[in-house]
């Protein structure tokens, strides 16, 4: 579109023609006030808050709904407009109780903003305002019909932005109420979206409901740690007596990979945080069977002895180390390096999502690349095999349909059941649940297609720029048949967990290494881990419970992963291992074991976590729980009890006193390469074993994937995309105990695996929304 | 089966007649939806009111959800929720009424029938609204008896309309 | 049913069937009906639009935009089909003419459906009735039917190999639905909230194809434009105001009626003769001129032609043709305390300045005239009708302040008389002997 010349207020703007005035001078920094205008969201023209003078034209226009023309000239802030959005506030006050004393939005509303900065706030108004009771719609949705301004976003971000619809307008004129879909209750997935877009304290959270106001909390902006999506929640903290207390979790600054998408666990499932019966003290099983609380010293001392005199009477082979879809890159990197380095141990696995390796060495064998979530926003064409997005991946379902819905792009589906998103889609290839989608990836290049899939795949093949998303089900040969019928083609595949992509990216695998290299065949760890690494393949995690079960595991060390619950592993078939656990509760994996660690919640620590689309981001420590410790600090303090030398293992510290790093080199004598690379790259040398940027130095000096990230862009708070990991050295991988070892969480909206269960909000969602429900589309 | 299939093989709730004549309403025009007004209005006159289960039934010919129709329905004067008498008495008291004794007239129907505005008599037989402009402007004062006009009226005239439909019964 | 009026001064154009039966299409055929669509399905469309332009009939429904050139915004080619929607939601009060052609005439309404259709290019139309008005909606349905089975309708009317389809529909009761764009959104079966303009129905109307809107009145004297002539229709009336109207003289005359009269006819005469001076020996007071939106006029402003240029200038507005007169017994403050009610109980409600200014206005005008006034409610009145005026999302907000806005300047005096408690002046029951 060729762009316009304009005036604004005497400056000389420019523009694509077809932008809307509003937009225009917003992005020339000129403020125009609105309410019910919402980018991305249809027009209104209801509040008429954005008049402004239009030279030539006999009334005042809403700014929103003016595109620019080439030589209008517009004056925003006259003495005209001004009384305009004045009368205007001061006839919203009429009605509007004086309730800023106890409502929520007191000091983030925008009425209190608008009325400030136009001086509507002496009133003439002497008449009863209407009134109406607060209601409760659902366990966090509160409505206040008496502040409600009426700018119809939340019926907009439910309906166009959600596709959920259950939100309307009812009755006529100063009646006129917003009426959720089941008369006196929501049915719907409760992300709370409505709440953060009221710019009044209409909508309010049933979490956050009168307890505190905005200014007595620190807000930090961090990655959520639920889904494998990666959203950026900001978490509202305040002081209290055990530390620091969680309040709130909102996307208000709308700054993060995520936009303006936030869903109910994002928002309202950070209570596990708070809760009274986290870990606050290390256990020690007795001699009587009892666990008993101990002192942090007591407990590191003990399992650093007990791992060092297993490891040397039974050997590294009969250790095994369980890791975490929810803890950082940093952490998952330095257990697995703990345990091939210091344990000599190669059995090191994790509850396996979905089937990274494959889909990253399908991947590095062709040209096809890695898509971004956020190349999900503007892609022409879009293609989702499998999943459920709408209930796993919430943010990219958001980002499907805000494409289809801004850009008109196209979304093909092709699953075994009839996905919400298939409302949306130009093209649904219905599967059978049986294998259909190996099935479907081997008639890709056979001729024996159905004419279903013909006809389907017709309409992918005539899309020039395509992205592809694999659900969970998708893996190994399927996924490489698709990558590779598709070359020119974007792929991303969908994982559960926040750091589900960095737990196998950082290679918590007993046969990979960190970026997917081989064991087998690695010459870059095995330079940097020392004698005790061995490129032997070590046991997974199923092979790790059963030798456990035969008696025939000394020890295993478990960090942020409930196995027994996952897996139905027995009970008793522990009692013959030495079992630590390191985790927030009580779980049923750590109420069996010898000791037991507190550890810090991701909303407690700092560090980086890949999304499922290997999308990097930053964790920032946000909340402090007295009596937990990092899993970081945690497994540097049991590899110092272990007589490890500490300097090896994280690379912190400079020059000669505390650094032994010279014998790192492959010759003695050598100079430390990481303080080589440290220097080359600008970055200082960390103090603190503890410091996840020493770790973070490590993983960005030698994993394939992470090679090439930008310690600024993380450092600012943003995403960046990370290319798929193309290890060097030999690609192919028998891959043939991946794929059954994969099991997808089918967590959906109130869902979110052990950690999910403490989440008292995510229960009383899920009661309230025990199915859902099946409606007919507007019309 | 979806509840969307089953409230469709669930038997209609208006007469076999109606039934038919909204069949046939969802195809006259381009859009389904633009029956919505027409069928809520008839079954109204059919049921008396927009009862929970006109509203279920609407929803699933038209298409849409049940709060859409709400929506919908909660907007337009003449579309109730709750029944009304069989004669519905609605008396204009706009400004051309108003002129001719629209007020006063609305006074003595509250009065004769012994009710308030949208109430009914105990016996179900009246009920008595006010009502903005009918479109009786230059035969005022005026009355909508379900829908029926009567005009130039006078509260002697206006005692025979009421019990000339008292009679009816 | 309501009688039929008459006056010497009448000069019968769409009205001249008024009374003889034409609702019967036989009868309708017997005094020249479908004449005119005969002629015009032989006519080239731009042929048919330079007629209607050459009548100078503008939009009796109120705004009086001219019919013509409304026409001839249609785009010639579109993608989606065109449509013509006759808007019968007659609801200003004042307003009772749209009535008597529905049931006198409805075969006028569907014969000029079917020539704005030829002109533009549409195969569908949809006559819009009020809820209120069944009676009606019987009448013309019964009238459709009958002219689909004569062929005038459907897929070859008149044997010209065109097609033409027409429904009618019924609304429930809203009067912004008689805002052209509310009035879609209420035929396409949503909310009666108006649309954001541009696009306008002409480019962008129902179901998202051109459409033309036009008022019952408009379209029902479109036939008689092309019996009559264009010119012949223009030199009706007066300069940029060509032919006659429908006026509904209501309130405080001897002879309430509807009255077909030429644009451009004095009101004052319009008053003393044919409405026949003021009822019960009173005097004038004011008169409404075109409905409750228009601005009030004293009697020493009401010596103006009526028609929409002259009403203009004397700064009312000639709206919708139902002319209020009110006499010296009655009081302005609650006159226009009424008036406000039933905006506010009109509002749609969609945009702050007309959903709350209508109600803060209705509950200060209640006040007020209930005796609980303060001097500086006169001036809030007045602040918020022209805080409300031109800034709202349609022209509701405007209907509600102007007239205000006039009741408080012209009649400022009366309002003054219920400050400090004082019982209305004109507190009494109205003399139901008028009637």
């Amino acid at each position: 579109m060729p762009d316009v010349t304009f005036t604004v207020d005497g400056k000389q703007l420019t523009a694509p023609a077809g932008t809307l005035l509003i937009d225009a001078c917003r992005t020339a920094g000129i403020e125009i006030p609105a309410f019910c205008y919402y980018p991305g969201l249809s027009l209104q023209a209801a509040c008429r808050m954005c008049v402004v003078r239009i030279e030539k034209m006999p009334k005042l226009q809403t700014a929103c709904t003016t595109p620019v023309a080439e030589g209008m000239v517009v004056l925003s802030e006259t003495d005209e407009t001004k009384q305009a959005r004045k009368a205007t506030l001061e006839l919203l006050l009429g009605n509007h109780p004086l309730d800023c004393p106890v409502c929520d939005a007191g000091g983030e509303c925008e009425l209190q903003d608008m009325t400030f900065k136009y001086g509507a706030a002496e009133s003439k108004f002497v008449e009863i305002k209407q009134h109406r009771e607060e209601q409760q719609w659902s366990p966090v949705v509160f409505f206040d019909r008496p502040r409600c301004i009426l700018c119809y976003r939340c019926v907009r971000m439910c309906g166009e932005g959600m596709d959920v619809w259950a939100l309307g307008v009812q009755n006529r004129g100063v009646s006129s109420v917003i009426a959720p879909n089941r008369q006196d209750h929501l049915d719907c997935e409760e992300c709370g979206a409505c709440i953060d877009v009221c710019p009044v304290g209409a909508l309010t959270s049933g979490t956050y409901r009168y307890k505190t106001r905005p200014w007595e909390m620190n807000h930090v902006a961090t990655t959520c740690t639920h889904c494998g999506d990666g959203c950026k929640v900001t978490l509202g903290i305040r002081q209290d007596n055990e530390g620091t207390e969680v309040v709130r979790g909102d996307n208000r600054d709308k700054s993060g990979i995520n936009g303006d998408f936030l869903c109910a666990k994002g928002r309202f499932a950070f209570d596990y945080v708070n809760r009274d019966d986290r870990l606050t003290q290390p256990l020690v099983r007795q001699a009587n069977g009892e666990l008993e609380a101990v002192s942090w010293e007591h407990a590191i001392q003990f399992v650093g002895k007990k791992l060092t005199e297993i490891r040397n009477q039974r050997g590294g082979k009969s250790i095994g180390v369980i890791g975490s879809n929810r803890t950082t890159n940093e952490e998952n990197y330095l257990l697995q390096k703990f345990a091939r380095s210091i344990l000599g141990s190669n059995n090191i696995d994790h509850h396996r999502t979905a089937d990274f390796a494959a889909f990253a060495q399908a991947l590095a064998a062709g040209s096809a690349k890695a898509a971004s979530i956020r190349d999900f926003e503007a892609a022409p064409a879009m293609l989702v095999i499998g999943g459920d997005p709408t209930q796993q991946h919430p943010l990219l379902a958001w980002n499907i349909r805000t494409n289809i819905r801004l850009n008109n792009s196209r979304l093909y589906i092709a699953n075994s059941e009839k996905i919400k998103l298939h409302r949306q889609a130009k093209a649904f290839l219905d599967l059978p649940a049986q294998d259909g989608y190996s099935a479907f990836a081997k008639s890709l290049d056979s001729g024996s297609q159905n004419d279903a899939t013909k006809t389907f795949l017709e309409g992918l093949r005539a899309e020039a720029s395509l992205v592809i998303a694999f659900g969970p089900e998708l893996r190994d040969g399927t996924i490489a048949a698709i990558i590779a019928a598709f070359p020119e083609a974007k792929f991303a595949l969908l994982g559960d967990y926040s750091n589900s992509r960095g737990a196998a990216d950082m290679g918590l695998y007993p046969d990979l290494l960190p970026g997917y290299s081989p064991l087998s065949s690695d010459k870059v760890f095995a330079a940097e881990y020392g004698a005790a690494f061995s490129t032997t393949p070590g046991m997974n995690l199923i092979q790790m419970l059963d030798a456990a079960g035969r008696g025939d595991l000394g020890a295993l060390y478990i960090v942020g992963s409930n196995p027994v619950s996952r897996f139905n592993v027995p009970p008793d078939s522990l009692k013959n291992t030495f079992l630590i656990v390191q985790d927030l509760f009580l779980t049923e994996t750590a109420i069996l074991a010898d000791v037991v660690l507190p550890a810090a919640s991701a909303y407690e620590k700092s560090g980086t976590m890949t999304n499922t689309y290997g999308d990097l981001q930053l964790v920032k420590k946000g909340g402090d729980r007295a009596g937990t410790r990092s899993d970081l600090e945690i497994i540097v303090r049991i590899a110092a009890a272990m007589g490890a030398k500490v300097n090896s293992l994280v690379p912190y510290g400079k020059g000669v006193h505390s650094d032994l790093g010279q014998t790192r080199g492959a010759q003695s004598g050598e100079a430390d390469r990481h303080a080589v690379w440290l220097a080359a790259h600008n970055l200082e040398p960390r103090v603190s074993p503890f410091d996840p940027n020493a770790v973070l130095d490590e993983i960005h000096r030698l994993v394939p994937g992470y090679t090439e990230l930008s310690r600024l862009t993380l450092a600012a708070g943003n995403d960046q995309h990370l290319p798929s990991p193309n290890p060097t050295g030999l690609v192919q991988i028998d891959l043939g105990s991946h794929a059954g070892l994969i099991l997808p969480s089918g967590d959906g909206l109130f869902a979110s695996g052990t950690l999910g269960r403490y989440c008292t909000v995510l229960g009383e969602l899920a009661e309230a929304h025990p199915q859902p429900s099946e409606e007919t589309a507007s019309a | 089966m979806s509840p969307n299939e089953q409230n469709k093989s669930k038997a209609s709730i208006f007469s076999p007649e109606l039934a038919a004549r909204f069949d046939k309403l969802v195809t006259l025009y381009p859009v389904r939806r633009s029956a919505l007004i027409p069928m809520l209005l008839y079954a109204q006159d059919e049921v008396g009111y927009i009862s929970e289960a006109v509203i279920q039934e609407v929803a699933t010919r038209i298409g849409i959800f049940d709060l859409d129709v709400r929506n919908v329905l909660s907007y337009y004067s003449l579309l109730r929720t709750k029944p009304v008498g069989k004669y519905h008495v609605q008396v204009c008291t706009n400004i051309c009424c108003m002129l001719r004794g629209g007020n006063e007239l609305f006074e003595h129907c509250k009065q004769k029938l012994g009710v308030e505005n949208k109430q009914t008599t105990r016996d179900g037989l009246f009920s008595v609204e006010e009502v903005e402009c009918i479109g009786a402007c230059s035969w005022a004062p005026a009355v909508q008896v379900n829908y029926d006009f009567h005009e130039n009226l006078t509260t002697a005239a206006m005692d025979n309309v009421l019990e000339h439909y008292r009679s009816k019964g | 049913m309501p009688n039929i009026s008459h006056h010497p001064d009448e000069v019968p154009v769409v009205s001249y069937r008024f009374g003889k039966g034409a609702a019967n299409i036989e009868t309708y055929l017997q005094l020249g009906g479908y004449e005119s669509v005969r002629k015009c399905v032989t006519m080239e469309p731009d042929a048919i639009v330079a007629e209607m332009k050459a009548s100078g009939l503008r939009g009796r429904g109120g705004a009086g935009f001219p019919t013509g050139m409304k026409w001839s915004f249609v785009p010639k080619q579109s993608a989606k089909p065109k449509y013509i929607l006759v808007n019968g939601d007659e609801s200003e009060p004042g307003t009772c003419k749209d009535r008597l052609i529905f049931e006198h005439d409805p075969h006028a309404v569907i014969e000029g459906v079917i020539i704005a259709g030829l002109a533009v290019g549409a195969q569908m139309g949809f006559i819009y009735l009020r809820g209120e008005y069944r009676y009606l909606l019987t009448i013309m349905e019964r009238a459709i039917a009958d002219a689909y089975a004569k062929g005038f309708l459907g897929k070859n009317i008149f044997g010209s190999g065109k097609e033409f389809e027409v429904i009618s529909h019924t609304g429930a009761g809203a009067y912004e639905v008689g805002e052209e764009s509310a009035l879609m959104e209420s035929l396409e079966g949503k909310r009666g909230i108006p649309r954001i303009r541009p696009p306008f129905p002409a480019v962008v109307g129902l179901y998202g194809g051109p459409t033309v809107i036009n008022n019952a009145e408009t379209i029902a004297t479109v036939p008689h434009v092309f019996r009559i002539g264009g010119a012949e229709y223009a030199k009706l009336g007066t300069e940029r105001n060509g032919g006659t109207r429908l006026f509904c003289l209501s309130g405080h005359v001897n002879n309430p009626g509807v009255y077909e009269l030429p644009m451009g006819y004095n009101l004052k005469k319009m008053v003393y003769e044919v409405g026949g001076g003021i009822a019960n020996g009173r005097k004038l007071k004011a008169v409404v001129p075109g409905g409750s939106s228009t601005p009030v006029l004293l009697p020493e402003e009401i010596d103006i032609g009526m028609d929409f240029d002259q009403v203009g200038k004397a700064g009312s507005m000639l709206g919708s043709g139902g002319v209020v007169i009110i006499d010296d017994q009655t009081c302005m403050v609650e006159f226009a305390l009424r008036t406000m009610k039933f905006y506010q109980h009109e509002s749609c409600g969609w945009c702050i300045p007309c959903r709350e200014g209508t109600d803060w206005l209705k509950k200060t005008l209640t006040r007020f005239h209930a005796g609980g006034g303060v001097e500086k409610d006169i001036d809030n009145i007045r602040y918020l009708s022209e805080n409300m005026l031109g800034r709202t999302f349609c022209p509701l907000g405007d209907a509600a302040a102007m007239p205000t806005i006039a009741f408080v300047k012209k009649f400022r005096h009366e309002f003054e008389a219920h400050l400090d408690g004082k019982p209305c002046p004109f507190a009494h029951a109205e003399d139901l002997a008028l009637a």
